[in-house]
């Protein structure tokens, strides 16, 4: 009897974590656009559809919320910046200035070399970031569920926080890693440049040594930058969808849980434009 | 089937333990440092709290990642065929 009864508790676990599981996984979909195997192109329908177009495929749903999202913040920024006054400041200039002077002053104390270019990529990067992160406190199902009403398709997946897909992470940091090597080479030269690898930090005589330890750590700067935003949105997102599969209860769980991720949502962008400056500084330092 | 889906969550449940015992260990030093150099030199407070930041994404880049593996380990598994 006892053993009968444990057996029906692990079926309707398992049955309920059968559909928990699938909540989630459904949430972790993306919108996919690409080549299907028998050639025609199309929107896939299933996660393996998904998987199965490979290289030729693209996520339209975090394309299209990232680009709205940059094309807002440069809307936003120039019109504030078209309509300033040296007078009293409305409330959106002070916002506008106080993001372009935060951002300022950490490339001043960050950047050591002489630049135009940085301050407004910094800036760029901050705010995109965050816009993108921000998308995340919007409550799980109402963007996915707009979609799927708008679209009449009940299974179709959508995507809301640009972040939490790799593709758009390891996009913004190979952005940042190409910054870097144009930098490097234009002040260092080349021979600079593959110099740091080779003779550095023990000598020309300990040369392998030196390139096992200095080549990994360069490469590791994309990498460790688009997964540490990455990581940090998905595993928010997802402990958002765990807490949604609790029924009433999720309406005590989900503000704690916001309120700590509305530290994390800044910090993330904010620790994105630092290495951005810091990267750079170092391509642009001479030895 | 079963098996596979239990050893997942084993391995998601070891990632978890660990990552967090070596981040608790990190913070843990790292906080304690700011705070320690802050009562030192209170001046220097909030360029510390700069570097603070700074270093703690460093510190919990590692191990966010591995909960982001133990995530789409137990919710899209990946190993069941």
């Amino acid at each position: 009897m006892a053993e009968r009864a444990a057996e029906t508790t692990t079926e309707t676990a398992q049955a309920a974590y059968a559909t928990g599981g699938e909540y989630v996984q459904h949430h972790l979909g993306f919108l996919t656009y690409g080549k299907y195997p028998d050639g025609h192109w199309g929107i896939a329908h299933t996660t393996e559809d998904a998987a199965a177009m490979g290289f030729w495929s693209i996520n339209l749903d975090t394309m299209g919320i990232s680009l709205v999202l940059g094309v807002l913040f440069v809307w936003f920024f120039a019109k504030v910046c078209r309509g300033a006054t040296s007078g009293v400041p409305s409330g959106v200039q002070n916002f506008v200035e106080i993001m372009v002077e935060f951002v300022q002053n950490s490339v001043k104390t960050s950047f050591t070399g002489k630049s135009d270019f940085v301050a407004p990529l910094a800036l760029t990067v901050f705010c995109w970031i965050l816009l993108m992160n921000l998308m995340d406190l919007i409550p799980v199902d109402i963007i996915p569920l707009a979609a799927q009403l708008i679209a009449g398709n009940e299974h179709l997946y959508f995507k809301a926080v640009p972040t939490t897909d790799v593709n758009i992470t390891i996009g913004l940091s190979m952005g940042v890693f190409l910054l870097i090597l144009y930098y490097s080479f234009k002040n260092k030269g080349v021979g600079g440049f593959f110099g740091e690898f080779a003779f550095q930090p023990f000598g020309v005589w300990l040369m392998p040594v030196n390139l096992i330890m200095e080549v990994p750590a360069f490469l590791a700067k994309p990498v460790s930058l688009a997964l540490r935003l990455f990581g940090n949105l998905f595993a928010g997102e997802v402990i958002f969808l765990v807490i949604g599969l609790l029924g009433y209860w999720q309406f005590l769980l989900h503000f704690p849980w916001a309120v700590f991720h509305l530290l994390i949502i800044p910090l993330q962008a904010y620790l994105f434009m630092m290495l951005t400056i810091v990267y750079l500084n170092q391509a642009c330092q001479h030895h | 089937m079963e098996i596979i889906f239990a050893n997942t969550l084993l391995a998601a449940a070891l990632i978890f333990g660990i990552c967090g015992a070596g981040t608790a260990i990190a913070f843990g030093l790292l906080g304690g440092k700011l705070i320690e150099s802050s009562a030192r030199q209170p001046e220097l407070a909030p360029r510390l709290q700069v570097q603070f930041f700074l270093v703690a994404g460093f510190v919990d880049v590692i191990s966010i990642i591995g909960v982001g593996m133990a995530m789409y380990f137990i919710f899209v598994q990946p190993f069941s065929v």
